[in-house]
């Protein structure tokens, strides 16, 4: 069988002898392409970490949650106090949802707002949730020791809370055990049933800095009144999700009496919801790190292009004889885009190991956490064997056209 | 074998018209040793590209074993290089840091000979050469300027061309390496039946061919068969 160009063996071998010819050359040229490789792909390990790590964050809070918040109410006047200032919902729309909404399987209500606390020794200032038993099935909430608020603190508006551990290690100290001692909130005496388990959670809302009492204590000694907070409603599977989320509106719109969608009293928030705006926001940081990272792989592709247009003059004479031995265009312009190649392929995979080094690196060093996915490292061979062609072209090209006369007499 | 039809080969240098070849003819038989003899400038460097199918003429045919390469596109030339003309040139031209064996197999390469056939093909090229068997693995810049010449022309047979072209081959060496060169092309000619043109600028070089073309000013002023 013959073909037009080069049998592939030779031109593997042509461009092995040709790479190794001048070492310490290609290894800096391939230095260049590794750092631009090995840089992108740990910056994009970065920003897929804090990717992964915010949407783990946001599915500690619950899975398959749908999220009630009060609305703003329209008055006559055009004032509003800001969105989920209003005391619309009730428990009775939160009793409402959970006997008259199919697909649901815990719904917990919630009214919380922040009070001075003090014990014996020690006083902190944070979150007091008035709360169901659901709560803990909806929200993920484990007890650490202890028991949860029950149906019969509920009924019996019993002054017991169960608090986290970062509000135990505020006011008792680290390593106590509460369960049993008794706190002041606003001023009123509340006896320690519970320690949740840490949720690890952090940012604007930490999970582990919470006291957790009965809905109906909190409803008649601290906030006085009969509404609630936020309403956290779990579907009983993540497909049915914008189903519930579509009933439990038209119920409460129902409730509210409240014609116009629009002028709703109250939101409803998806977790979903929350999470694509959370990805959307990390994906824009990954790509950023990504793109700057990036520069430096232009700059090293730069450097494959220097080095071949020098190995194009320094070999003209060597392109003559081929020429005039009987290598076409193709022949040649073939020769150095593999090395060009070559080049940037090593360059690629050693890019890729080095990546994957600093990345793990830079977990366990500045606790940043990093992903490395099997698709940035596919991107990364793709784009240097890319960069191989583009940078190694020009050169080929012109190395490709030179006149084999010339080219034989070339000093 | 080769038929050359009032050649010529104008340069357009600045603007300026170098008249270079002003028609040249000639006809050279298989099995011939030809010298094109001239001094600098005479038009034999352009007359010896124009044979080797390395460069095109500006009006005139050539004729290459019967088929017309005037008007031949590069790639075309390339293949008549590839498989059937060698060149031997006066600075020998060799990869540097490859070994005998693959600077002689080097046109193989282009002209895609199967891998299995090719170490046969270079031995023979190398026994007609000349060039003693110890040096085979050796890299071509630990040879003297003699056995590079060899190579080179163990590199022009290998594929068994039917015309070798020796650009003054004797010009980068001393006298006694040069005859020995010299004495080589011969027995290609006459053992071989290879057809040679030899290009020099040297009268004692050119007493080597059986037929000298003297070649001045662009013009052939003397064809003479010994």
């Amino acid at each position: 069988m013959k073909k037009d160009n080069m049998i592939i063996r030779d031109l593997i071998q042509e461009t092995y002898s040709a790479v190794t010819a001048n070492k310490a050359r290609s290894s800096l040229t391939i230095l260049g392409i590794v750092i631009g490789i090995s840089s992108v792909i740990s910056m994009i390990s970065i920003g897929q970490g804090a990717q992964a790590s915010i949407e783990s964050n946001i599915q500690s809070i619950g899975s398959n949650l749908i999220m009630v918040m009060p609305g703003f109410q329209r008055g006559v006047s055009q004032v509003s106090s800001g969105r989920g200032s209003a005391a619309t919902l009730t428990l009775e729309d939160s009793k409402a949802i959970e006997e008259r909404i199919t697909s649901v399987s815990n719904v917990a209500p919630e009214v919380s707002r922040r009070y001075q606390i003090t014990s014996k020794n020690s006083n902190t200032n944070t979150l007091v949730s008035g709360t169901v038993p659901a709560f803990t099935a909806a929200r993920n909430v484990e007890v650490e020791s202890g028991s949860f608020v029950t149906g019969e603190h509920l009924k019996s508006l019993a002054k017991v809370a169960v608090i986290g551990p970062t509000t135990a290690t505020d006011l008792f100290g680290e390593n106590s055990d509460p369960v049993g001692a008794s706190i002041r909130i606003n001023k009123i005496d509340f006896k320690v049933i519970g320690v949740t388990k840490s949720k690890g959670g952090s940012g604007f809302s930490n999970q582990d800095d919470i006291i957790y009492v009965p809905i109906s204590t909190a409803q008649r000694y601290l906030s006085g009144d009969t509404s609630v907070s936020l309403i956290s409603i779990q579907a009983e599977d993540a497909g049915l999700m914008t189903d519930v989320q579509e009933q439990v509106t038209s119920l409460l719109l129902e409730r509210h009496k409240i014609k116009d969608a629009t002028q709703a009293d109250f939101s409803v928030m998806n977790q979903s919801d929350i999470v694509a705006t959370a990805s959307s926001v990390t994906s824009t940081f990954t790509l950023l790190l990504g793109a700057i990272a990036g520069i430096s792989l232009i700059v090293g592709g730069i450097g494959i292009m220097n080095m071949m247009l020098t190995t194009v003059t320094e070999r003209t004479r060597e392109i003559g004889l081929r020429k005039a031995i009987g290598a076409k265009e193709a022949d040649i312009s073939n020769q150095f885009l593999a090395e060009a190649t070559t080049l940037t392929l090593v360059g690629g995979v050693m890019g890729v190991i080095l990546g994957w080094v600093v990345s793990k690196a830079i977990t366990s060093l500045a606790q940043i956490n990093t992903s490395i996915s099997l698709k940035s490292v596919l991107i990364a061979f793709g784009v240097s064997a890319a960069i191989g062609i583009v940078f190694g072209y020009y050169p080929a090209r012109r190395a490709a056209r030179l006149n084999p006369i010339e080219s034989l007499r070339y000093e | 074998m080769i038929k050359c039809d009032n050649i010529t080969k104008t340069y357009l240098t600045g603007g300026h018209e170098t008249h270079v070849l002003k028609g040249v003819s000639l006809a050279i038989d298989k099995g011939e040793f030809v010298a094109i003899i001239g001094p600098s400038g005479s038009g034999k460097s352009t007359l010896m590209h124009i044979l080797g199918a390395l460069d095109s003429a500006t009006s005139g045919k050539y004729f290459f074993e019967g088929e017309d390469v005037s008007e031949l596109s590069e790639d075309a030339l390339a293949n008549i290089r590839r498989h059937r003309i060698g060149f031997v040139f006066q600075s020998f031209n060799l990869l540097p840091r490859a070994s005998v064996l693959r600077n002689v197999m080097l046109p193989l390469v282009y002209a895609e000979t199967p891998v299995s056939e090719r170490e046969d093909m270079v031995k023979k090229a190398l026994i007609s050469a000349g060039l003693p068997e110890e040096l085979w693995g050796n890299n071509s810049n630990q040879l003297s300027g003699g056995q590079m010449q060899r190579v080179a022309i163990a590199r022009a047979l290998v594929n068994s061309p039917s015309l070798i072209l020796a650009d003054e081959p004797t010009g980068n060496l001393d006298t006694e390496t040069g005859k020995v060169v010299l004495n080589t092309f011969r027995s290609l000619n006459e053992n071989e039946g290879h057809t040679i043109i030899l290009i020099t600028h040297e009268q004692e070089v050119a007493m080597y061919a059986n037929r000298v073309i003297q070649i001045r000013d662009g013009y052939i002023i003397k064809d003479e068969k010994r």
